[in-house]
């Protein structure tokens, strides 16, 4: 269990204080895919540096499996941090080894024999995808495969737990795709805990069970996936889940703005709008809609455009209500 | 014809001295490029690594004095520089005439340079290679055994290259106190003697020496780096 206790970091410039992290509170558990998303500034880098003290936070404290990260010195940190590894926007391979040298590198530091960390390294490229890649130096293989790279290489020392930061922000959206379904797999399979920072809602809503959201340093919300995606509360989490919405201001005063959320207890066959204008003579026009199908439940949300009537609007939040759509009238 | 006697002259005496003066500058450069770097390097590194953000922070008084004294014994002249350590070359070689006591004027003028040189070379390796290997749990020595050195090895090699043909230069120098090499044999000939054909012969020399080293040394820097994709 990771838990991260009124965590404060403000660093010093020339001119003055900029305060990146305002007292931070959030447990995370074993083996669960944890997301911390938010916009660029908002502090996430500075947390997750915070987890594994590259940067060493002004006042809280870090416990990791009952270890408290802070107390550590340098000797008992170094020990500590072969147990958590990181993963990075940039890859950071080390550019003049080929990859299965840069497998083994961790290893090499643990002192770990030679031959043996050949062999770790070999089993670790080929359960990422890349047993013919271990003669290529890093500047032959592409961004998704220099990534694969360097999670193998996170693997190496058998981590308790996997930072990524922004791991896939420089990846093209199929790259991402497939780098999510490793790292997926990899919780999964070894029991991992994993904490992703990110700045895509895709990322979040793809791979993590819980999330917290940063804003200006501070934690706006936090909690299940699911239920932040289909009652967002805070200001930064509406505008992190419904992106589109600043856009959508109606200008005609004779319509109403009503949206609607789909959580999957919705079958993604049934024509909810169709039906409405059907059984209660509303009809409801699509203003804009992101929904996607998984497994036949529908998930997403439309911003649905009503007469501009108190009447109508409540029959139909009614209606879609009892149709276990999430309203919001906006 | 006169003119004809000159050349002959010259050629006789290229043939009589050229051999031993090209083997002499030759290992004094290599030598002297050699110690220079067994003490510029070490400095180098710690000018990039003892830094208030670097992987081993050293004290800000330490690294001041560090940098002033570079400063110093890099902005003495070389001739000058080469008269004053006189004192220490005797103490090392016994003698302050000859090849092997140029070696040591050699040094203590060429290690600041390079120390300037690696420290260039070091600065250059990406802080997010570095941030890796200490998210892993290196030490600061590991770090830059491991990561700072090996991975600046073709920016090394083209520094070292540039450290060599400049010592080289230094070593032409060094026939001024009695330092053997092609330096002795254009200053003998060319300037004592007004034997204007040796020296030019050894000035073309010297230059097709300099390139011989610059090529080799450019090949080399290109060849080792992994970036290249060959």
């Amino acid at each position: 269990m990771i838990e991260i206790k009124n965590i404060s970091k403000t660093f010093l410039t020339a001119e003055n204080e900029v305060q990146a992290l305002k007292g931070i509170t959030l447990t995370v558990n074993d083996g669960e895919i944890y997301g911390i998303i938010g916009m660029s500034g908002a502090g996430k880098s500075t947390l997750v540096r915070c987890i594994n003290m590259l940067e060493k936070p002004s006042s809280g404290t870090i416990v990791i499996n009952g270890k408290d990260m802070t107390a550590l010195n340098e000797k008992e940190l170094r020990a500590a941090r072969s147990k958590i590894s990181m993963i990075f926007q940039s890859f950071n391979l080390l550019m003049q080894r080929n990859c299965l040298k840069n497998v083994c590198f961790p290893l090499e530091l643990q002192g770990m024999k030679k031959a043996d960390a050949v062999k770790r390294a070999k089993e670790l490229l080929e359960l990422v995808g890349l047993p013919d890649k271990a003669k290529s130096y890093p500047s032959q293989l592409s961004g998704g495969q220099q990534q694969r790279v360097a999670i193998a290489r996170a693997l190496a020392t058998d981590p308790d737990v996997l930072l990524c930061d922004e791991a896939t922000s420089a990846l093209d959206p199929k790259t991402t795709s497939d780098i999510l379904d490793l790292i997926t797999d990899i919780n999964r399979r070894l029991g991992i805990t994993v904490i992703v920072i990110t700045h895509q809602m895709s990322v979040v809503e793809r791979i993590c069970s819980r999330v917290a959201i940063l804003d200006n340093g501070i934690v706006a919300e936090e909690g299940k996936v699911t239920d932040i995606f289909t009652r967002p509360h805070s200001d930064t989490a509406k505008r992190l889940v419904f992106p589109d919405d600043p856009g959508i201001v109606t200008e005609d005063e004779k319509e109403r703005l009503v949206r609607a959320v789909f959580d999957g207890r919705t079958s993604a066959d049934s024509p909810l709008i169709a039906q409405m204008a059907i059984s209660q003579n509303i009809i409801a026009n699509i203003r804009s809609a992101s929904t996607k199908t998984i497994s036949g439940k529908l998930y997403g949300s439309m911003i649905l455009a009503l007469p501009d009537d108190d009447e109508i609007v409540r029959r139909a939040v009614e209606y879609l209500n009892s149709q276990n759509v999430i309203t919001e009238v906006l | 014809m006169p003119e004809n006697n000159a050349w002959a002259e010259a050629l006789e005496i290229l043939k009589n001295d050229m051999p031993l003066a090209l083997w002499e500058t030759f290992y004094v450069t290599v030598v002297s490029t050699f110690f220079a770097f067994v003490i510029g390097m070490p400095l180098g590194i710690l000018l990039v690594a003892g830094e208030k953000n670097g992987v081993l922070p050293l004290p800000a008084w330490l690294m001041k004095t560090l940098n002033v004294i570079i400063n110093l014994l890099r902005s003495v002249p070389f001739i000058i520089l080469m008269i004053m350590v006189f004192p220490v070359t005797r103490l090392i070689v016994g003698t302050t005439v000859g090849t092997v006591a140029s070696i040591v004027p050699l040094v203590i003028a060429a290690f600041p340079f390079v120390a300037r040189l690696v420290e260039s070379s070091i600065r250059e390796t990406d802080r997010g290679v570095i941030e890796a290997a200490q998210s892993m749990g290196a030490s600061p020595f590991k770090i830059i055994v491991k990561v700072m050195v090996p991975e600046c090895v073709p920016s090394l090699v083209s520094n070292a290259t540039i450290a060599i043909t400049t010592i080289l230069g230094y070593t032409a120098m060094s026939g001024i106190i009695g330092g053997g090499g092609l330096g002795k044999i254009a200053i003998n000939y060319g300037y004592y003697r007004y034997k204007y054909l040796v020296m030019l012969f050894a000035v073309v020399i010297h230059v097709l020496l300099v390139q011989l080293f610059q090529g080799i040394g450019t090949r080399l820097a290109i060849k080792c780096d992994k970036r290249i994709k060959h």
